[in-house]
Formats: C-alpha cells, sequence, structure tokens
C-alpha cells in the first residue's frame, strides 16, 4: 500500500488551525486516506476529532496511507502539507 | 427596593442595563429504550448538523478573523465521520439519541484529556458541542451567550472560552459570574475587552432575565432591582470619568507629584503598540516563555536574539524588564522534561530549572545581552520564583557575567518577601508577582475558583507581605515593583503606592484607569490608605476603606 512517512512541521503540532487546513485537504482527495502516529491503529485522515486525539507536536512522525487510483498524488500532496509550519502560513 | 450582591471586582468599570444568563447545559434526560434505530439516528444526524450549521453561522456573522477560524474548526469537529459511526453503533446497541451523542463524545474525550496539555484543554469544547446536540434534541436553546440585540450584562455561573470566543461587546456590557477568581478566564477575558465584571458573586443567578441591574466592577457590587433612570444616571457618570482616564497620558503621579512608573505587561513584539497607545513609560514584564512553548528543543541563541531584539527595539530606549524563563507548575515545557512532578506548583520551575540545567539561562541572558548591546535599551533582568538570597545571589553574578547591568528578582514565595532586605543587598530591583504570591502565601490554586476569595488581591496578610517589600525598597533605595494583577486594579493601585511599590505593570488596557486613580490622591493619602487596608480585618474590609 502507498505510505508516506511525515514529520510534523506545525510550530503548535497537528491542533487547531494547522489540523483544520490538513482534515480540509484530506476531506477533498479522491481516495480514502489513514494517518497514524507510532503503533496505534490508522484513523480516517478526514476526522478532526480522530487527527486532533493523535496528539501530534511539531517534530512527531505520522504515517499516511492510501490505496487505489490517485493515492500516490494525494499521499505526496498531504505529505507536504504536514511537513510545512502551517502556523506560520498566515 | 433594590438589593446588592457582593463579589470580587476584577475589571473596574459601571455597567447599568438588564442582566441575561447564559443558557445553561443541559442535563441528559433519563434512557427511553429505541424502538426504531433508523429514526433515532436521523434524528442524532440532524442535531450534529444543526450544531455544525450554527458554528457556521456565528463565524460569518462575526467580524473578527481569528475568532471565525476557532468557530470554524469546532464546526468541524462536530462534522466528523468517526463521531457519526460511533454515534451509530451506540443507536444500534439500543442508546436513545442524546445518550449515543454523549457516549460518541466520550471516546475522543478521553482520548484527549489522556494526551495532555492543548488537548486536555479542548475537552471543554467537546463537552460544548455535545451540549449543544443534546440542547438541540430537546428542544432548548443551545446553551451560550445570549445575542438579544441590545446592551445587557452577562450572568454565568462560570465563563469558558468557547463561551466567548465570539462575544459582541456592543451587546455584553458588563460580565457577573457565580464562580471564578481574579485569574479565571472571565477575569482575563473582561480585562482584554474593557468589560465591567465581577466574579465569584453568589446569587447572581437567582436574579431573573431582564432585571436591571447596576454592576461595578471596582467595587465588586452588582445591584440589583434599581430604577432604570438611577441605573443610567451612574453609568453615564462612570463613563465620564473613563473617558477622562483612557484620554490621561504622561508619567504616573500622585496628584502633590510623587512619580510610579506605570509599565506594560507584554509576551512579544506584537504587544508593544498596544502598550504605546496607553502610553506606558515602559515594560515591568516582558514574559519570554512564548518562545519556548511547544518546543521539543531549546530555542537558538539567534532565535532568542530576534526575539528579545524585536522587544528592545520597539520600546526604543524606554525601560524592558525580562524575566527570564518561567517554565514549570502550569507551563511545562518539552524540552526540559519535567513530567511526572506530583506536585508542580510546588516543583522544579521558575529560575530552580537552573539547578538542573544551568546552560539555559546562560544561553538567555547572552542573549538577552548581545539583543540589548544592539539596541541600547535599557535592560533589566528579572528571574522568577526566587525564595532565598542564596538563589538571588547566584542569578545575579550570572546576570553581571553575562555583561547586564540590572539584575532583580520576582517576589513570588512568602519566604522571599519576608526576606526582602537582604534580597536587595545583593540585587538591584523586586518585582511582587502578585497572583504566584496569593497562591503561595494562602496556600491556595491559582485555577481553584472555589478558593477565590482567598486570592483576593485585597486579603490583609498580602497587602502585608507586599508593605515588607516595600519598606525593604525604601530603606535601600531601590525599585519595588508590582507585575500581577493587582497592578491593574486602580483602587488598589494607591494603596500598593502607600506600601511603597514604585512601579506598576499590568496589561495595557489598565494603565489609563490607573494613572487617573493615582493622579486623584496624594502621596501621604496613599499611606494613610494603606495602613487602614494592612490593619482591616478580611479582604472585603480592606476594600471598603481604601475606597
Amino acid at each position: 500500500m502507498p505510505t508516506r512517512t511525515v514529520t510534523v512541521g506545525s510550530s503548535s503540532g497537528l491542533h487547531a488551525r494547522p489540523a483544520k487546513i490538513f482534515v480540509e485537504a484530506a476531506a477533498k482527495a479522491p481516495v480514502k486516506v489513514t494517518i497514524r502516529s507510532g503503533d496505534r491503529k490508522p484513523v480516517p485522515a478526514k476526522s478532526m476529532l480522530s487527527v486532533l486525539a493523535l496528539g501530534a507536536k511539531q517534530g512527531t512522525e505520522v504515517i499516511l496511507e492510501a490505496e487505489g487510483e490517485g493515492a500516490d498524488e494525494a499521499l505526496d500532496s498531504l505529505a507536504a502539507l504536514l511537513a510545512k509550519d502551517l502556523d506560520a502560513d498566515v | 427596593m433594590s438589593e446588592v450582591l457582593t463579589g470580587i471586582g476584577v475589571c473596574a468599570g459601571i455597567a447599568a442595563g438588564p442582566l441575561l444568563r447564559i443558557a445553561a447545559a443541559p442535563a441528559l434526560p433519563a434512557p427511553v429504550p429505541v424502538t426504531d434505530t433508523e429514526a433515532e439516528y436521523t434524528r442524532a444526524e440532524a442535531a450534529l448538523a444543526e450544531v455544525v450549521a450554527e458554528l457556521g453561522r456565528r463565524a460569518d456573522r462575526t467580524a473578527d478573523a481569528t475568532v471565525a477560524e476557532v468557530l470554524r474548526a469546532e464546526a468541524l469537529m462536530a462534522d466528523d465521520e468517526e463521531l457519526r459511526d460511533g454515534v451509530r453503533e451506540l443507536i444500534d446497541e439500543g442508546h436513545d439519541a442524546p445518550h449515543a451523542i454523549d457516549g460518541a463524545f466520550a471516546t475522543f474525550r478521553e482520548a484527549f484529556a489522556a494526551a495532555g496539555g492543548y488537548l486536555a484543554e479542548r475537552v471543554a469544547d467537546l463537552d460544548d458541542l455535545r451540549d449543544r446536540a443534546v440542547a438541540v434534541l430537546l428542544g432548548l436553546p443551545m446553551p451560550g451567550v445570549p445575542a438579544p440585540g441590545h446592551p445587557y450584562v452577562l450572568a454565568a455561573r462560570d465563563l469558558a472560552p468557547a463561551d466567548t470566543a465570539d462575544l459582541d461587546p456592543e451587546q455584553v456590557i458588563g460580565l457577573v459570574t457565580e464562580v471564578g477568581g481574579p485569574t479565571s478566564h472571565t477575569a482575563i477575558l473582561a480585562r482584554a475587552l474593557g468589560l465591567p465584571a465581577v466574579v465569584a458573586c453568589p446569587g447572581a443567578l437567582a436574579v431573573p432575565d431582564g432585571t436591571f441591574v447596576l454592576l461595578d466592577g471596582a467595587s465588586g457590587h452588582l445591584r440589583v432591582g434599581v430604577s432604570e433612570a438611577d441605573a443610567t444616571a451612574a453609568a453615564q457618570n462612570a463613563a465620564r470619568v473613563a473617558a477622562a482616564a483612557s484620554t490621561s497620558t504622561g508619567a504616573g503621579r500622585t496628584s502633590d507629584g510623587y512619580a510610579v512608573k506605570l509599565l506594560a505587561n507584554v509576551g512579544s513584539a506584537k504587544n508593544v503598540p498596544s502598550a504605546d497607545e496607553a502610553h506606558a513609560e515602559g515594560i515591568g514584564l516582558f514574559r519570554t516563555e512564548l518562545l519556548f512553548l511547544d518546543r521539543t528543543r531549546e530555542p537558538t541563541l539567534d532565535e532568542q536574539i530576534t526575539a528579545y531584539r524585536d522587544v528592545f527595539t520597539a520600546m526604543a530606549g524606554r525601560r524592558v524588564v525580562i524575566r527570564t524563563l518561567d517554565a514549570g507548575a502550569d507551563k511545562p515545557l518539552p524540552f526540559l522534561n519535567q513530567d511526572g512532578e506530583p506536585n508542580p506548583a510546588l516543583g522544579i520551575r521558575g529560575l530552580r530549572v537552573a539547578r538542573q540545567r544551568p546552560d539555559v539561562l546562560t544561553t538567555q541572558l547572552a542573549a538577552i545581552a548581545e539583543a540589548r548591546s544592539q539596541t541600547g535599551a535599557d535592560v533589566w533582568v528579572m528571574a522568577p520564583m526566587v525564595s532565598t538570597t542564596a538563589e538571588a545571589t547566584g542569578f545575579a553574578a550570572a546576570v553581571r557575567d553575562a555583561g547586564l547591568p540590572k539584575a532583580g528578582v520576582m517576589i513570588e514565595v512568602p519566604a522571599a518577601a519576608l526576606r526582602a532586605a537582604d534580597l536587595l543587598r545583593v540585587v538591584d530591583f523586586l518585582s511582587i508577582g502578585t497572583n504566584d504570591l496569593s497562591q503561595y502565601t494562602f496556600a491556595a490554586d491559582r485555577m481553584c475558583g472555589d478558593l477565590a476569595d482567598l486570592l483576593d488581591p485585597w486579603q490583609p496578610a498580602l497587602l502585608q507581605l507586599i508593605g515588607v517589600c516595600g519598606e525593604a525598597g525604601r530603606a535601600a533605595g531601590k525599585p519595588v515593583g508590582v507585575c500581577g494583577e493587582a497592578a491593574a486594579d486602580p483602587l488598589l493601585a494607591p494603596v500598593l503606592v502607600g506600601l511603597g511599590v514604585t512601579s506598576l505593570s499590568m496589561s495595557p488596557r489598565a494603565i489609563g484607569p490607573v494613572r487617573a486613580a493615582l493622579a486623584g490622591r496624594t502621596e501621604a493619602d496613599c499611606r494613610r490608605l494603606a495602613e487602614l487596608a494592612v490593619a482591616a480585618p478580611d479582604a472585603r474590609e480592606a476594600r471598603k476603606l481604601a475606597a
């Protein structure tokens, strides 16, 4: 399955505004994308509550997974979004 | 006939208008058996959708982009497929819609609470969303701040950030809460918006909606059932005084010319313009934590130099009192690995961090010294959480080693206050942090609303400790400032000056009224009021005597 491992770049972590931007982007992806941190169960990337519950901080490694047509492109753009500091991007 | 309820005034000013209560969160009804699970799910889904729509409408209405963003993020939390899946599962198991919604939120609530930190604070958001959805299901108004379209005084048990994110200051003209203390969210919000506010006022919620009230944020009184004409006259009179205060400029002084520096509390260069608007004579507390929060690694020397230089440059030659890192207790920093202290407020915090990590302090002082030499600002450096003369001596030596001219310590621990004279032999100035000094003097957690009366800055024992510091300052001819919330109370300011305090540092908005209050008293008045307040049997009496 296509996978991307990314380090969260936002200075406040995957919280609040960065989480919102990421979740909204994931909801627009043509495939179902999951996100997980460490050995925990993957959760849907378009679920705000699940993404927040990861508790990912700046520097936390998260793993994105998706399957199907367009999976690689979707993962690439979501991974790039996660790696950016979305707090700085006002 | 009018009746007076009394609480603790946390933001001075007079508000007159009808009182409206915040709609309370609905209680979960008794569970009912579900026969048609599909209809029950449709009902639950519609309730969640209404919550999302309502948050969207509030976001559309507010003029503040940051607030709109917060509301939309909350809406996204209620519009969640995992949440809906959870609700469906619970309904399939036989739960009714309110209990299924409660249960589905509870799963995330647990995960948030377990994660701690930022997420644990978001638990209140989850509870708010659940309450809103349950209210819709029960046909009750959604909990929250009323928006009747006319000015009113808002009454609540306590206010949470979610309640007040889009609070409209055109409509809400005053705040009164039954619980909460001088450091509660209500108090902080009131001071930020300049709204008259009274907290810890029992009985405020028993006042029927629409009753005309007169709220006095200085005395802490809520006068209920006053005639509209009387209340309006009182409010107009207060508005005239406030207008005079907000346009006051110049250095702080008593009516007979005794100078008291009026300074601003800031967290970064972003706050400097509001300090300028208020004609602050400098910065009395530059908190440096902002740069360190949420960091897994210590900020580099260069990053720190830039952040400090921004503030020093903006203050252009005026005094800047910068506080070294105040980590620990309610502000744990990831890179210091402070987890697992059973009693963080009594643990390794403030200057005590330097016992384990002296390098963090050395780097910070080097950054401050470099930023100072690049800007030529009048920089004073102080350490938080100092208890002994030995600690003060060590800190002063580190400050001088870094090439910085002025070293001071904060007085937050009663032991330090009692030994103020000894401390002033080794440092150049003292700055009293009244919030922590209250907490440690009265053994009362700052965050504990039920103990708000103990945390009242008018407590005579607290004033007495401030007086010990003031006396020591007078004897040594060295400055003693106050930088806690107490400095922002116009009624208390003359008392503090009478106790020997030479500078007051506060949020910028509070400076005008404090300047006006001082201008109305002579230095001798201040000393007399201070004696009365310290001799008073309790905080309420102290406040009354000084009025």
